[in-house]
Formats: structure tokens, C-alpha cells, sequence
């Protein structure tokens, strides 16, 4: 690998991103914008009820409808082996994802599809719905995580028995799976603390919020052959899911990656596309499929939400000498929520002889969870929060006073598992105590509160392809969704390893035919793992270049050296050539040898683990619960910021998304398990006038196995701001709230309780 | 949305034509906020739309002797940037300027929130508080009503066959005089109201109430006009046990049910709360 230059010409830039033109004027085609000639819109039947049988469905009348092309239920679909298989950051069952797609016997939650059609327009398709009947068993159902463990809770799964637990239990429940990561002692840790604080907290589910809904075509061919356009966070997951639950081959399936309007971790699993795949193949004509708000949050994931214990003891002088922590969290109608990520990072962040976390995986009528943002860790991790203030508060130290006493540092133990490398908590709790911000002073109901978060990020699969063109530009191919600006961070470091200007390199996210597996765009892996490949390639180009001068110049390519874009003999006893150019060598190139390229496919490792520490002022309206945030101000350690906009953008969304959290987020069910607040005007993510600017500070703490010190930079932001507004509100009344969100009423609500 | 028909006249007699041909089977279009989310959303399905913008009677805002002529189709924006309208109304002005955000304000109108007859009309208290009439026209000719006498229930008005709303009008005012409209929301913007307070009143040299209207909104399937809230302040400095009154006049008052975005606690409390914080402020401008 080459000599890491001291200083950068690109990379810590604020480059012009090349989607940017495209995004601004409209032009950019995202999931709903292709149109082909023939194209159907598709549209699916939805369940009613939040737990029925299916006893049948007919789909006749819909059928005879003029212009219905297809109709599809479980029956057109293959059944599914219960294997799992890579998804996003988890494992998921192909039974199970199949069920979710399309009820087979049973619905589990309200929205939940159990048919679909395809028709000529969306009226007719939309009346076809109608005109299908499903008669349904209603059976009793649970929404609620607590109320989904008790004895006499209805069982969603009668084949589901608790994993993780010896002996195996003998009757089926709604507990999926036990998990348990212990350290040391925790008895002998409480034995010896002077403070103990435990505490109970709850959260609720919340959705991603993505601005563009769920959207594919799909084009079947007669022979078999399938080709899917969609905004996904991985074409490829886009790719193996079909494949498996529809048998085909996977050399079959061709998956355009559309531009993505977010995801968040929400579009790292399949709603439409194997319906448009089936409704395709059936009609013999290309289907589109596009899910309103309404069907977003009907039928597609949130995260979990949670119940928990958390108890930490600490010694007089603040030393944290004991951690405990009980996490049940709420999968949705089949297992899998992120309760092993939440157990693994809840005491992350600190340096502790003895933890012990238990987690318990709990199904109930409610959609099935997916990936949000560092799945998991925001739960777990805001409970720890908030009792790490109570402990602080409890033992008269300053809050970040007492994250800086324990945080973890190179050498720390995690309970997870790892001995953590050259990481940058310390640093960001040290930045975020020099903040001129924390030293201001605060006026009446007003209150600040701080907190601390950790994710592990993930490397993975991903490849890259560089082609020097005959003119010098440079064309830049990898396969991960551009969710976060990652073309623009992409072509800033092939510009910059191979020396030319940023602007002269055009990347681009190419389908499935045309590169190698990419895992999802997910676990904040992309500017690690896909920038890795990128170098890799690009180093493999330079390798190239070197071959041709040596051809050209008749020497060994030992004796050409690469530098600032440029071959040049390595010494004056190679001889005395001038420097050729990527432009000279690509005039040259069909004199020796033909085009040049580079590529590289890879497993990375080694995704260094980010730590953040935000700051957060709130007003609290003693009369009508409302909080307004004042300030805020997020620290992190991010490695490398390859393109600081777009750093600063990931931890700004953060911070918003988890405020939304903390304050208004929430679902509600009315009493039949039916979503009361399907859409953006009572489901309350923050609008632009709810929040105040938030600053941003970067830390840069070089992650050793990245060619520029890349660390993900995505998911953190989002896990301290809970407990940051959480102890801002504790701060400003006085009083600790226990449960998100913290809406007006239920602040008003517990303040009367209080007096 | 079969067939829809669309039009757009140019006078007064061609609109309440459309409109009572059509049988009850049209809606008007104004800024069209309610209409094209409630089109959009399958709520209705009429037969003909008639955008009344082009009717020049529904234009502009008339000052007349100390009282306004606020036209069916003028925009909050344009309310917010009429200084002598502000001044002397500045309740009623906040409340259509709260509708919605920026981009909802250079289109939504009073008129349209009045006869789109949400219990949770943002516009609506404060018009009421002061005392505001509108003139109606239809195949009759046209009459004066009292706002107040417009929404008759969440979603229903009064108005009859080929009528529709041509302007609304606030009365001239003596010296002291102002008011105040308050709301919650959970956000800043972008909302429904969970409750709205609107006061209007007159004070007199020394700063005694002599004149009040106290109105909720939210909190009922109509706003709510709470005679013992203004009782409370007239006669009164609008000091603190007078806004204490009016707090818990307004609570007293508040007939909220439970729902998705809010309880009946919570309601009847914050009711009392926005009504005498807009007392405080009224007074205040009054005063000022
Ligand atoms: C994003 C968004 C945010 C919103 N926020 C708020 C808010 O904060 N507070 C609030 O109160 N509302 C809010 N609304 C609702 C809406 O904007 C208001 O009710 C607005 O005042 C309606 O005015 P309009 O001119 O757009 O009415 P239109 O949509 O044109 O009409 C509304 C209804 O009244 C009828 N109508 C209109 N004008 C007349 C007339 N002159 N005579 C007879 N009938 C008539 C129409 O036929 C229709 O039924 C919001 C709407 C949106 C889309």
C-alpha cells in the first residue's frame, strides 16, 4: 500500500457531491419514477385485524374486473424454508419474511398484506382491492411487551418455544429467544459500591420516517429472467431475498439500485418486490408497486420498543463498579429485535469490572421490527443514561465529570466480548466539558443534559471496479446505495490516492450484473468497507499505470514509483524519464496492453468502534408540558471525516431523529390493535422549526485498519440524544421521567402526580 | 374522482349558479388546503369544484372607518402583511397566521377555515371573540350572519344550497381595545390544535376590563364561548386573580373527549392555561 500522504488535497473537503445537480432539479429517479411501455400498477389487500386466521379468500370478483391483470395470495408464492439468512445488521427466517410479505393462514398484525393485484390503473387496481373478500377468524391479540410475556397472553406462534433457556420450556409463548453477556462479578461489584441506583424505563417503537415510501417495478420475462428497480439499502439484499423466497437463481435476477430517498435502516428487507415479481410474472407485464404514508407505517418496520431495569453502584469517589441490566423488547409478529445489539452496547461506553445484561426477544400484533439506526443501542443505552446522571447526581459529581472518571479507552474490556483498540471516548466526553456551550448559563424551567453513546460499526462485503478512460477521467464503479453523500467520499478517495483532480472521477452505484456482492448499505459500513475497496482498486490501477511507464520506458516496474498522480522513475539510476501522467499513460494505453483497470472484492474488517457525547438545553413549560430544545451540541469521535458536510449531516440527522424520539414518537393502538396515527400529522417526527441549529464537533481519532482512518460515522448520533433531552428535562423539573416519549400530556401528567 | 368537473368564474351570480345547478354535488375552491388533501384522500368526491379566486368581490382587505373587509380568498399571508389589520386585530391575525407553515400561508384563507368547520380551526376562536360577521351570498341574494353562526358541527355549516361565503368584516373598535388567540400544539408547527384560546377585550382609561370574550376551540365539537371566563375579567385589572378566574372558568368550560391527541385531563387543564395566558397578553396590548 502506498505511503499515507501528510496532507490531503481532497479528502477533509467539502467537495460539490455529483448526485447534487440531478437531486436539486428533480431529475434524480427514485423508486416510483421509471415507467415502462405496458406497466401495471400493482396494490395490496390489507388485514384488518391485528390477529385472525385466514379462513379464505376470494378473489373472483376482483379478477373478472376489466383491466385486472393479476391477482396473486400465499398460494402463488413458493413456501419458504425457515433458514436464516444475512439481513441488514440481523439474521432473518425466510418462513418468517415470507409470512410478513404475504399472509399465508394467519395474519399477525392490522396492515399485515394478504393479496394483490395488478391492473391498468390505479382506480381499477384500487377498486379490485375492494372487490376481494377475506373472511377472518378474529382471534384475541397483544400489542404490548409486558402484556405479551404474561401467562395468559395470546400466543402468536404455537411452534415457538424460548431459545436461549435450559431445559428447552414445554409450552409455546411469545418469549423468542434469551441472550446474556456477563463480565466479572456483579455481586461482589454491588457488594463493594457505596451508590446503587436501579431504575425502570419503557420506550416506544418508532418508525424511521424516510421521506419516500417503499417503491419497485419489476419485469418478468417469459424466460424467466426478472429485472427489479427499486430504492433499497442493498440491491443485493434486494436480490438474495427474492431469489430465496421465490427459487430462482440468483444469475437470474438483475436488481437496479433507484436512488433512495432515506432508509435509516428500514429499507435493509422486501415489502413490494417479490409481490411486483409475482404480479409480473402472472400479468407477462412490467408491475409497479408504491406504498402510501398510510401503508409506511401500516405494514412497514419500526424499531423496537422496550421495557427495562437498569441498576449501576459506584463508589464514593465515582468509580463504577457494577452494572445490571434486564432488557425485554418488543419484536413485532416474529422474532428479531435488536435485543442482542442493546444488550452488547447498553455499558459500552464505560470502563467496568462486573456487568451483567439479560435481554428477551418478545413477539406481539404489532408490524415486525427492522433495522433503525444502531438497532438496539439507543434503547438500551438511554436507560443507562439517564441512570448514569441519577448516579452523578447522587454522588455530587458532574455528569461528564463522571463519564470522563470511566470511559472506556484502548485496552478496555468490553462485556461483549472485545478488548476495545485506539477509540475516542474519553476525547469526545474531554470536548464536549470545553464547550463553551456547557459553561452557559441557563434561565428559569430551563434545564441541560448531557449523554454518551456507542456503536460497534461493521465492515463487510463490498467491491469496486476503476477504469482510467482513454482521455485520463477516471470511472468509478462500486454497489452500495448512495444513502449519505458516499459517491461524493468514494471518488474523493480514488482522487486522492491516485493523485487526480476529484472532479475528473465519475462514480457510480451499478446493479447486480455489473459487481460483486455488496452487503447492505447499513451498520454505518459503507465509507469504511466500500472506501476500502475503493483504495484497494484504485491502488490497483496505480499498480497498472506503473506496468505501462515500465513498458513504455523499457525498465523494471520496481523502478517506477507513483507519486502525486504521476509515474517517475524511482532514482536517476533508472534513467532520466519525464513523469507521465494518467492522461499520457490512458493516450498510450492500446500500445500497451490495452484499457487499464483496477479492481477489488473484499471482506473488511476492522471497522473501528465511535463513541459521541452530546449536550442538550431544554425549556419546559410548567403549564402545558411542552419542551422546546434550545441548544444542542453533538460530539464525536469519527476517525476520519472524509467529507465533513456530510459528517456533520449524519450527526445532525441523528440527533433530530433520536429528539423526535425522546419527545413525540410514538404508535398508537386503539383498543381492536388498529393503528390510530398512520401518517406524519400524528405520528410527530420533529419539523425544521422544532429544532434549533445543531452544532456539531468533529473528533478525529484515526481508525488503524482504514487507509485514511474512516469510522462509521452513522449510527452513533442517534443513541445519546434520549437520554441527553431526558436528563435536560429531569434537570429543568426536577422530576425524572421513566417513559418516551415525554409528549405535553404525559409531562403535565406526571408533574401533577409529583405535586 | 370520476368526472370531476372544474371551474373557475368570474362573477358572483356565475359562481352561486354553479353551485345550486350542481345540487349540492359542488365545492368551493379557495386556497384549497382542506379541499385537495381531502380529494386526495378519498373524503369526497364532487361533482364540480368552483375556484372562487377570480370573483374580484372576494379580493383584498377593505379598511372603513376603523372596521376591515377581509375578502373569501385573501391568504394569511397577506393578513399578516397588512400593518393597520395587525394593529388593530392582531389576535385574529395570529390565529390564520398559525395555519399551517409557510408554504400553507401564501394559499390558505379565513373563509376556508370557517366553512371547512373543523372543531380545531385555528382562525376561527379569535374571529369569534370579535364579534365578526360575514356576508353570505347565494340564489336569495345575500344576507349578514354572524360567524359564530357558520360551523354547526365538526365538519358541517350552515350555508345553504348556491351559497358560499363572499368576505368576512371586523367591527371598528374603541381606544384599549385588543386580543389574543394561543394554542397547543406538541410541535412548533404544522399541527392540529389539542387546544385554542382566544380573548378579546375593551379596557377603559384607568385599565379596567369593561368588555370580554373568552372563546375555546378544540375542546368541543364547536368553539366555546365561556360567558363566566369574561365575566371574570370584566370590571377587573386583568390582574392575577382575574386570570386565575378566567383559568378556571375555561376549564370549567371545556368539554374535550379522549383521543389520539390528548386526554380529557390534559385538555380541560391546558384550556384554562392558553385562555389566561391570552387574557395577560390582550391586556397587555390593550395597555400598550
Ligand atoms: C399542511 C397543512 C397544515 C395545516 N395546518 C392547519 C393549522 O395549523 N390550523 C388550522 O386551523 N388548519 C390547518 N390546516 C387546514 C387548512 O389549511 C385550513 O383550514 C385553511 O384555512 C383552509 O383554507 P383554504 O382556503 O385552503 O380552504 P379550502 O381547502 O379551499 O376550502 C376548505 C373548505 O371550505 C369550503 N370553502 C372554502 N371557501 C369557502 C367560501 N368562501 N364559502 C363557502 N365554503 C368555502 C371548501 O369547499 C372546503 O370544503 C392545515 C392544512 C394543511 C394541508
Amino acid at each position: 500500500m502506498n505511503e499515507q500522504p501528510k496532507k490531503f488535497k481532497w479528502v477533509g473537503t467539502r467537495t460539490i457531491r455529483p448526485d447534487g445537480v440531478d437531486k436539486v432539479t428533480g431529475r434524480a429517479m427514485y423508486g416510483a419514477d421509471l415507467t415502462l411501455p405496458g406497466m401495471l400498477q400493482g396494490k395490496v389487500v390489507r388485514s384488518p385485524h391485528a390477529h385472525a386466521k385466514i379462513k379464505s379468500i376470494d378473489t373472483s370478483k376482483a379478477e373478472a374486473l376489466d383491466g385486472v391483470k393479476a391477482v396473486i395470495t400465499a398460494d402463488d408464492m413458493p413456501q419458504a424454508d425457515p433458514t436464516p439468512v444475512a439481513a441488514g445488521e440481523a439474521m432473518i427466517n425466510l418462513r418468517d419474511l415470507s409470512d410478513n410479505v404475504i399472509a399465508r393462514h394467519k395474519v399477525l398484525y392490522e396492515g399485515q398484506t394478504v393479496a394483490a393485484v395488478a391492473a391498468t390503473t390505479s382506480d381499477i387496481a384500487d377498486r379490485a382491492v375492494a372487490l376481494i373478500e377475506v373472511e377472518y377468524e378474529v382471534l384475541p391479540h397483544v400489542i404490548d411487551v409486558l402484556a405479551a410475556m404474561k401467562d395468559d397472553a395470546p400466543v402468536l406462534h404455537d411452534d415457538m418455544f424460548t431459545g436461549g433457556v435450559k431445559p428447552k420450556p414445554e409450552v409455546a409463548s411469545n418469549v423468542a429467544n434469551r441472550v446474556e453477556f456477563t463480565l466479572g462479578d456483579i455481586e461482589a461489584g454491588f457488594a463493594a459500591a457505596d451508590v446503587v441506583i436501579e431504575q425502570d424505563f419503557t420506550t416506544e417503537p418508532v418508525h424511521q420516517g424516510y421521506i419516500e415510501p417503499h417503491a419497485v417495478v419489476a419485469d418478468a420475462n417469459p424466460d424467466g429472467k426478472v429485472d427489479i428497480w427499486c430504492s433499497s439499502q442493498g440491491h443485493f439484499m434486494v436480490r438474495t431475498f427474492v431469489a430465496g423466497l421465490l427459487k430462482i437463481d440468483m444469475s437470474k435476477i438483475k436488481v437496479t439500485a433507484a436512488e433512495i430517498g432515506g432508509g435509516f435502516g428500514g429499507k435493509t428487507t422486501v415489502y413490494l418486490e417479490p409481490l411486483a415479481v409475482l404480479l409480473s410474472s402472472k400479468s407477462g407485464r412490467p408491475v409497479r408497486m408504491v406504498m402510501s404514508r398510510e401503508e409506511v407505517f401500516r405494514a412497514s418496520g419500526p424499531t423496537s420498543g422496550a421495557a427495562m431495569t437498569i441498576k449501576m453502584g459506584a463508589t464514593k469517589d465515582g468509580k463504577i463498579v457494577a452494572c445490571d441490566a434486564t432488557l425485554y423488547m418488543q419484536a413485532g409478529a416474529w422474532p428479531g429485535s435488536p435485543v442482542g445489539p442493546a444488550a452488547m452496547t447498553a455499558f459500552a461506553p464505560y470502563d467496568v469490572d462486573n456487568v451483567k445484561v439479560v435481554g428477551f426477544d418478545v413477539v406481539s400484533n404489532r408490524q415486525k421490527v427492522v433495522a433503525y439506526r444502531a438497532p438496539g443501542a439507543p434503547i438500551s443505552e438511554y436507560g443507562v443514561e439517564c441512570v448514569v446522571d441519577e448516579l452523578a447526581s447522587e454522588l455530587g459529581i458532574d455528569p461528564l465529570e463522571l463519564r470522563a472518571k470511566n470511559a472506556a479507552k484502548e485496552g478496555t474490556q468490553a462485556a461483549y466480548g472485545v478488548k476495545f483498540g485506539a477509540i475516542g471516548m474519553v476525547e469526545t466526553v474531554a470536548a464536549a466539558q470545553a464547550t463553551e456551550h456547557y459553561k452557559t448559563p441557563l434561565g428559569p424551567n430551563q434545564g441541560r443534559g448531557v449523554a454518551s453513546g456507542f456503536w460497534f460499526n461493521i465492515g463487510g462485503e463490498s467491491c469496486a471496479g476503476i477504469r482510467i478512460n482513454e482521455d485520463g477521467s477516471v470511472s468509478l464503479t462500486e454497489g452500495s446505495p448512495d444513502i449519505g453523500g458516499s459517491r461524493a467520499s468514494m471518488a474523493m478517495m480514488a482522487a486522492e490516492t491516485l493523485g487526480v483532480d476529484y472532479y475528473k472521477v465519475k462514480p457510480s452505484v451499478v446493479d447486480t450484473d455489473a459487481t460483486g456482492y455488496h452487503f447492505v448499505t447499513g451498520g454505518s459500513r459503507v465509507t469504511f468497507a466500500t472506501g476500502m475497496a475503493v483504495v484497494k482498486a484504485t491502488n490497483a490501477a496505480i499498480d497498472e499505470l506503473r506496468a505501462r511507464a515500465a513498458k513504455i520506458w523499457d525498465v523494471d516496474v520496481e523502478g517506477v514509483v507513483w507519486e502525486d498522480g504521476h509515474a517517475k522513475p524511482a532514482s536517476s539510476n533508472v534513467g532520466d524519464f519525464d513523469p507521465m501522467s494518467v492522461a499520457d499513460l490512458a493516450a498510450m494505453a492500446n500500445k500497451t496492453g490495452g484499457p487499464i483497470s483496477g479492481h477489488a472484492d473484499i471482506n473488511a474488517k476492522g471497522a473501528g468502534p465511535a463513541f459521541g457525547t452530546h449536550i442538550c438545553d431544554v425549556e419546559v413549560d410548567p403549564d402545558t408540558g411542552h419542551v422546546t430544545v434550545l441548544r444542542y451540541t453533538a460530539v464525536q469521535d469519527v476517525g476520519r471525516a472524509i467529507h465533513p458536510s456530510y459528517v456533520e449531516g449524519q450527526l445532525q440527522g441523528g440527533a433530530a431523529q433520536g429528539i423526535g424520539w425522546a419527545l413525540n414518537e410514538e404508535y398508537i393502538y386503539d383498543e381492536n390493535g388498529k393503528l390510530e396515527n398512520a401518517g406524519f400529522l400524528d405520528y410527530r417526527v420533529p419539523v425544521a422549526s422544532d429544532l434549533p441549529m445543531i452544532d456539531t464537533i468533529l473528533i478525529e481519532i484515526p481508525n488503524p485498519t482504514h487507509p485514511f482512518g474512516v469510522r462509521g460515522v452513522g449510527e452513533v448520533p442517534i443513541i445519546p440524544p434520549l437520554a441527553a433531552v431526558a436528563n435536560a428535562v429531569a434537570a429543568a423539573t426536577g422530576v425524572r421521567f421513566h417513559a418516551l416519549p415525554m409528549s405535553p400530556p404525559a409531562i403535565v401528567a406526571k408533574m401533577a402526580e409529583k405535586g | 374522482m370520476s368526472g370531476m368537473r372544474y371551474e373557475a368564474p368570474n362573477s358572483v351570480d356565475e359562481a352561486v349558479k354553479l353551485l345550486a345547478d350542481a345540487n349540492g354535488a359542488a365545492r368551493i375552491l379557495a386556497g384549497g388546503t382542506d379541499l385537495l388533501v381531502q380529494l386526495r384522500a378519498g373524503m369526497i368526491d364532487p361533482g364540480v369544484v368552483v375556484n372562487i379566486k377570480n370573483i374580484s368581490e372576494t379580493h383584498g382587505i377593505a379598511a372603513d372607518g376603523g372596521a376591515f373587509c377581509i375578502g373569501a380568498t385573501v391568504s394569511g399571508a397577506e393578513m399578516g402583511e397588512d400593518a393597520a389589520l395587525s394593529a388593530a386585530w392582531p389576535g385574529v391575525v395570529e390565529g390564520a397566521e398559525l395555519i399551517g407553515s409557510t408554504q400553507i400561508q401564501g394559499r390558505a384563507t379565513m373563509a376556508g377555515n370557517l366553512c371547512n368547520a373543523s372543531p380545531a380551526a385555528d382562525s376561527v376562536p379569535a374571529l369569534i371573540a370579535a364579534g365578526a360577521t360575514c356576508t353570505v351570498v347565494g340564489p336569495d341574494g345575500q344576507r349578514e350572519v354572524s360567524v359564530a353562526d357558520i360551523p354547526t358541527g365538526p365538519g358541517q355549516n350552515s350555508l345553504g344550497n348556491g351559497e358560499f361565503v363572499l368576505n368576512i368584516k371586523l367591527p371598528a373598535r374603541p381606544a384599549n381595545a385588543s386580543d389574543a388567540y394561543l394554542r397547543m400544539i406538541p410541535r412548533t408547527e404544522m399541527d392540529i390544535a389539542i387546544v385554542g384560546a382566544a380573548v378579546n377585550l375593551v379596557l377603559d382609561g384607568d385599565g379596567t376590563c369593561t368588555e370580554a370574550c373568552v372563546v375555546l376551540g378544540a375542546v368541543g365539537p364547536k368553539t366555546i364561548t365561556v360567558a363566566d371566563a369574561a365575566a371574570a375579567l370584566v370590571g377587573s385589572k386583568v390582574d392575577e386573580a382575574a386570570l386565575a378566574a378566567v383559568a378556571a372558568a375555561a376549564s370549567a368550560a371545556a368539554t374535550p373527549i379522549d383521543d389520539k391527541r390528548g386526554t380529557v385531563a390534559y385538555r380541560t387543564k391546558v384550556a384554562g392555561v392558553l385562555a389566561s395566558r391570552a387574557a395577560a397578553i390582550a391586556a397587555e396590548r390593550a395597555r400598550s
